[in-house]
């Protein structure tokens, strides 16, 4: 028989280690095929390994072979064995092919790796531990233990993902792994490359489902009224009768703006974007809205508050996309600089810098670091060998060469790594290397390059940490990737490359060099600065007085953690550091299926084609930010999220509550009288209040939009249970009624204004001019819900804040941007843009998993009348069983609701906090 | 067809009197039944294979090594293969792929009928519609080609 294997898949691992089995019984031949030859004549899709046995049959499960190899070694078939080769095909196969494609072709690390994998480990540990055995089926090794260790291999020989708690695994996988066959099978597949090795099979695997390990989710959790003591509802009054008096002097605006002393000074930086492409929408949510949304909150809060941010301009991207466009580098960086600058204002982003990195002041300081990181020792010299093309007379970066793979012989494998066979090539490897630019043969030179010396201020490093993370607002992710890179220690890095555009290195022999854009890129926050006011630093040498957030994607954690923070520690000059640093999860494009490429995606400026309004986009992008999970734009949800939040709750509200003021009393608020219920309303949305506050300063910017809303929503319901346009045509006491309505309901109105300040700022605008707010309430949003708008204030006109979006304009843009042009987008700035499917789904497909927008719109709407009558019940406070019922209509609805969305249905959940 | 009424068929045809129960597990549905003298067993071919060992019809498992092999290769092929496609392409590959293997065969182990041919054929039942099913065969049917399978 013959036994078909290839390298770098992972299946051939435990046929390997069980074929010594068959030895003596009989003659198994090994032929090495590549991962992606059709051997099985009756399989369209390529499948290794597989065994062909004499009688000319084949089997091509993994588990099947290595059973026939045991039951050619006159092994018996048990249940128990059964059992656990159905569990590793059905649950364990799926859990471990998600990690192993996070881990190696998504670059992902740590928890979300293991997350997936977890629930599948644990239960293996289990098993070990409760019977005390061990092996898995008994006493001795057996089939199931040599399937499962060579599914396991691959990821567990990692020690990163082999939990120590986990110790039955932990010592059942290293018996396994010392044994000789064992051993052998790994080094043949995996040729000690580790799990990298199956890099170019994982790449061909289709992307796992999210459905595995975490949900990607939209939805809000379940609100529930809290219960209010009598004190509260008596502060909650106290302070709203105080009204406008309690409002402090408005801070005068400074310019330039320099910290304070004595006062809260907050400096805001987003991650630069990369010059040379336009934005994407995943940029936008990823740091420069990010960074928008708590920069206003900041001055709302009277914080003495700096943002900025720029375009990082230097590097070989640059100048490739110069080659490509037949400009200087120089004028890309006009030309982008300009598209992006124009983009962030029609996003209505308020910086009060957007500079760039192509100025002096950035030689000038990052040449001063460099200076000082080299006198104290932290710079290292070492020798690259690296292609130099002598006709362009220039070191050629990855990307400026083509030659023959040295794996596969493909002709036109890039510097960096093949196309035809996806191994990772290091550029003096490739045979005939052509420079891309001339077409001549470059040669191989030794160049000499600075290193700096992370090692050596490792230990630098890990007292800031220890000083700065206990209690900040640093974002798990943030702290997590930051943890891993110190785990696995800190290497030399280096810091030049052989480029013209860039910032020269002060340093004799080495003129021809520039600084590699990840160490200067981040002091671009500094130089940019520094042309903003000569007393830059007073924001940038002054930790003690200045609270620094840095808004990124999670890919740019490393930089802003560790480098940028060694380079100001080795310098020894007193930098700001980052207090707080804020990184978000990835954004995906509506079912999340993508393949990456460049070039393609929803831009900023598309974004402004749709005739979508900025503050709408802002909205959705904030209510889908991806923090602390992955989130999905969805056409659908747009349309869904706009019609149902916007205009039937946020907006209804809103102008219902003006319209009231205008028709019934003439444009002046009423006199208010407030009966109990009223009060208890003005504490709940105290409370709602308060919870913005603090989720906000905590930067979780995504949940405190969810304190907008529902205070809206405890409007809508104000209104609806008090009827103030039934009560106006009733008798003195109910026309009183209807003013106190009408005047609270307003206020209200007022006080979402300022709220939604941060994220809508032209709806917020909007709002304050139809109330005809007065200016220090515009600005000034305090804890404590106030009466800013007293009986007898005269209002504005008011009329309608926000359009319905209809289906066929929502579908004609998903099919602009969904069917082939491609799209966005992950969160950050090195470029990931993600191409959408390339053709619509097939329409039996479609039929099946989503309903159509108004079927959805209708079932939207019946979950909000049910959750309305829920609500209303336990208000008050209805008999248990009532409200049992009528829960369980609307989890139903729920569910119909989520199916026909397309989403899984929730798992029941427990009871929700507050 | 969910997996309880699958097996109980499967115990009818096996001549099994005592009806089993089943409970199900997680969010697949996957079958436990409590077996009286040992530990629960977990999966419709686990499951399955305990039955047919119960009726004492081991052969319907297999006779030589590679029999065995090749039935559990099928048994395995059924869980996750087809159960867990749901694509019409995925189907249309799954289907043309069994009519290619099955072209010189009677059964999936070539001569003999085995369990794999029941589970795979229950499995199928889902994706093969309702006229070009006749009772007694089995039929996977690729446009022109039609191959009947004598159960």
């Amino acid at each position: 028989m013959r036994l078909f294997v290839s390298d770098g898949v992972p299946g051939c691992l435990p046929v390997l280690a069980a074929a010594g089995r068959a030895r003596g019984r009989a003659e198994v031949l090994i032929s090495t095929v590549g991962p992606e030859d059709c051997v099985v004549p009756f399989l369209t899709r390529p499948k290794v390994p597989v065994l062909q046995l004499d009688s000319g049959n084949y089997l091509f499960s993994t588990s099947a072979i290595c059973r026939y190899f045991f039951l050619l070694s006159g092994w018996e078939q048990d249940d128990l064995t059964n059992q656990w080769l159905e569990w590793e095909a059905t649950e364990l196969q799926p859990a471990l092919s998600a990690a192993l494609y996070y881990l190696v072709v998504q670059g992902k690390k740590g928890e979300d790796v293991l997350g997936s994998v977890r629930r599948a480990l644990t239960h293996i540990d289990h098993s070990l531990s409760r019977q005390n055995c061990p092996f898995l089926a008994g006493e001795t090794e057996s089939l199931a233990d040599i399937v499962l260790w060579g599914a396991l291999y691959p990821l567990l020989q990692d020690p990163a993902y082999l939990p120590e708690e986990l110790s039955a695994l932990h010592s059942w996988f290293q018996t396994l792994s010392t044994q000789e066959p064992c051993q052998r099978a790994a080094e043949t597949v995996l040729k000690q490359q580790g799990v990298l090795a199956l890099r170019p099979y994982l790449q061909k695997q289709p992307q796992p489902s999210p459905a595995e390990g975490r949900a990607v989710t939209n939805e809000p959790e379940e609100e529930e009224l809290a219960t209010l003591s009598e004190e509260e509802i008596a502060m909650a009054v106290t302070a709203w009768e105080k009204g406008l008096e309690s409002l402090p002097p408005l801070r005068p605006q400074q310019n330039p703006v320099l910290p304070v002393a004595g006062e809260r000074n907050v400096l805001i930086t987003s991650a630069l974007p990369y010059v040379n492409n336009v934005p994407h929408l995943g940029n936008i949510i990823g740091c420069v809205l990010s960074a928008d949304v708590f920069a206003r909150y900041s001055r709302l809060r009277q914080w003495n508050t700096l943002y900025l941010c720029g375009t990082d301009e230097y590097g070989t991207a640059t100048e490739t996309k110069a080659l490509e466009e037949g400009l200087t580098p120089q004028e890309i960086c006009d030309k982008y600089h300009i598209i992006h600058a124009d983009i962030y204002r029609w996003f209505n982003i308020s910086f009060d810098i957007f500079g760039r990195t192509t100025t002096p002041q950035q030689t000038k300081i990052t040449q001063d670091i460099f200076q000082q990181l080299l006198k104290r020792g932290f710079v290292l010299q070492d020798t690259v060998e690296q292609l130099r093309c002598e006709h362009c007379a220039r070191f050629l970066a990855d990307r400026f060469v083509e030659g023959v793979c040295p794996f596969c012989g493909y002709e036109e494998a890039r510097g960096d790594q093949c196309d035809k066979c996806g191994k990772l090539i290091n550029a003096v490897e490739l045979k005939k290397p052509q420079c891309k630019v001339c077409r001549s043969c470059p040669v191989v030179q030794s160049s000499q390059h600075l290193f700096l010396d992370l090692p050596k201020l490792e230990k630098r490093l890990e007292e800031w940490l220890g000083r700065t993370l206990p209690g900040s607002d640093w974002t798990p992710n943030a702290q997590f990737i930051t943890r891993s890179w110190l785990r696995d220690g800190l290497k030399p890095r280096c810091i030049t490359r052989d480029l013209k555009w860039g910032t020269p290195v002060p340093l004799e022999g080495f003129e021809d060099k520039v600084f590699y854009v990840w160490f200067d890129a981040t002091i671009g926050y500094l130089s940019i600065t520094a042309n903003y006011t000569d007393q830059w630093e007073r924001w940038w040498k002054n930790p003690e007085q200045v609270d620094l957030y840095q808004f990124m994607a999670k890919d740019n954690v490393p930089f802003h953690s560790l480098v940028f923070p060694c380079s100001a520690l080795g310098a020894e000059d007193n930098y700001t550091l980052v207090s707080h640093l804020i990184a978000t999860e990835y954004l995906n494009y509506e079912d999340g299926k993508f393949s990456k490429s460049r070039g393609v995606g929803v831009f900023g400026d598309m974004a402004q084609d749709t005739g979508i309004p900025a503050d709408i986009w802002r909205f959705y992008l904030l209510y889908i930010r991806p923090e602390g999970q992955d989130s999905a734009f969805s056409w659908t949800d747009l349309l869904l999220k706009n019609n149902s939040e916007l205009l039937n709750n946020l907006g209804n509200f809103i102008n219902r509550a003006g319209m009231f003021v205008s028709k019934f009393f003439g444009g002046y608020v009423p006199e208010m009288v407030l009966t109990p219920d009223d009060q208890r309303l003005l504490a709940h949305v105290t409370l709602e209040l308060q919870h913005y506050h603090q989720l906000l300063e905590k930067v979780r910017i995504r949940d405190a939009l969810r304190s907008i809303l529902t205070i809206s929503r405890h409007g809508n319901q104000y209104i609806q249970v008090n009827e103030p346009w039934k009560r106006i045509k009733g008798s003195e006491a109910d026309r009183q009624r209807a003013g106190t309505v009408t005047g609270l309901a307003v206020n209200i109105a007022a006080l979402l204004s300022v709220m939604l300040q941060p994220y809508m700022p032209t709806v917020s605008a909007t709002i304050q001019a139809q109330l005809q707010l007065p200016p220090p309430a515009c600005s000034i949003l305090l804890t404590n819900f106030l009466c800013t708008l007293p009986a007898g204030h005269q209002i504005g006109t008011v009329s309608p804040l926000f359009q319905k979006l209809e289906n066929d304009q929502i579908e004609s843009l998903r099919q602009r941007f969904g069917g082939g042009q491609g799209i966005f987008m992950v969160a950050g700035d090195n470029f990931v843009v993600l191409q959408a499917k390339t053709s619509p789904k097939p329409a039996v497909v479609e039929t099946v998993t989503t309903a159509k927008p108004q079927q959805i719109q209708a079932l939207m709407d019946e979950v909000t009348k049910q959750g309305n009558i829920v609500r209303e019940l336990k208000a008050q406070k209805a008999d248990k069983n009532e409200v049992a019922a009528e829960v369980a209509k609307l989890l139903d609805l729920k569910k119909q609701l989520a199916v026909a969305e397309g989403k899984p249905p929730e798992a029941p959940k427990g009871k929700k906090k507050k | 067809m969910a997996a309880a009424a699958e097996l109980s068929l499967l115990e009818k045809s096996l001549g099994l009197s005592k009806g089993n129960k089943y409970s199900a597990q997680g969010e697949r549905q996957i079958p436990v039944l409590q077996t009286n003298n040992g530990p629960s067993l977990t999966g419709l071919t686990t499951i399955a294979a305990h039955l047919v060992k119960q009726a004492n019809k081991e052969y319907l498992l297999g006779s030589t090594a590679e029999e065995k092999a090749i039935v559990q290769q099928w048994l395995e092929y059924r869980v996750t293969q087809v159960d867990g496609h749901s694509s019409k392409n995925d189907i249309h590959t799954l289907l043309k792929d069994l009519n290619s293997y099955l072209e010189d065969k009677v059964y999936l182990t070539g001569y003999n009928f085995t369990l794999a041919d029941i589970l795979l054929y229950y499995g199928l039942h889902r994706f093969i519609i309702l006229e070009k099913f006749i009772q007694g065969f089995w039929i996977t049917d690729q446009l022109f080609k039609v191959k009947l399978v004598i159960l």
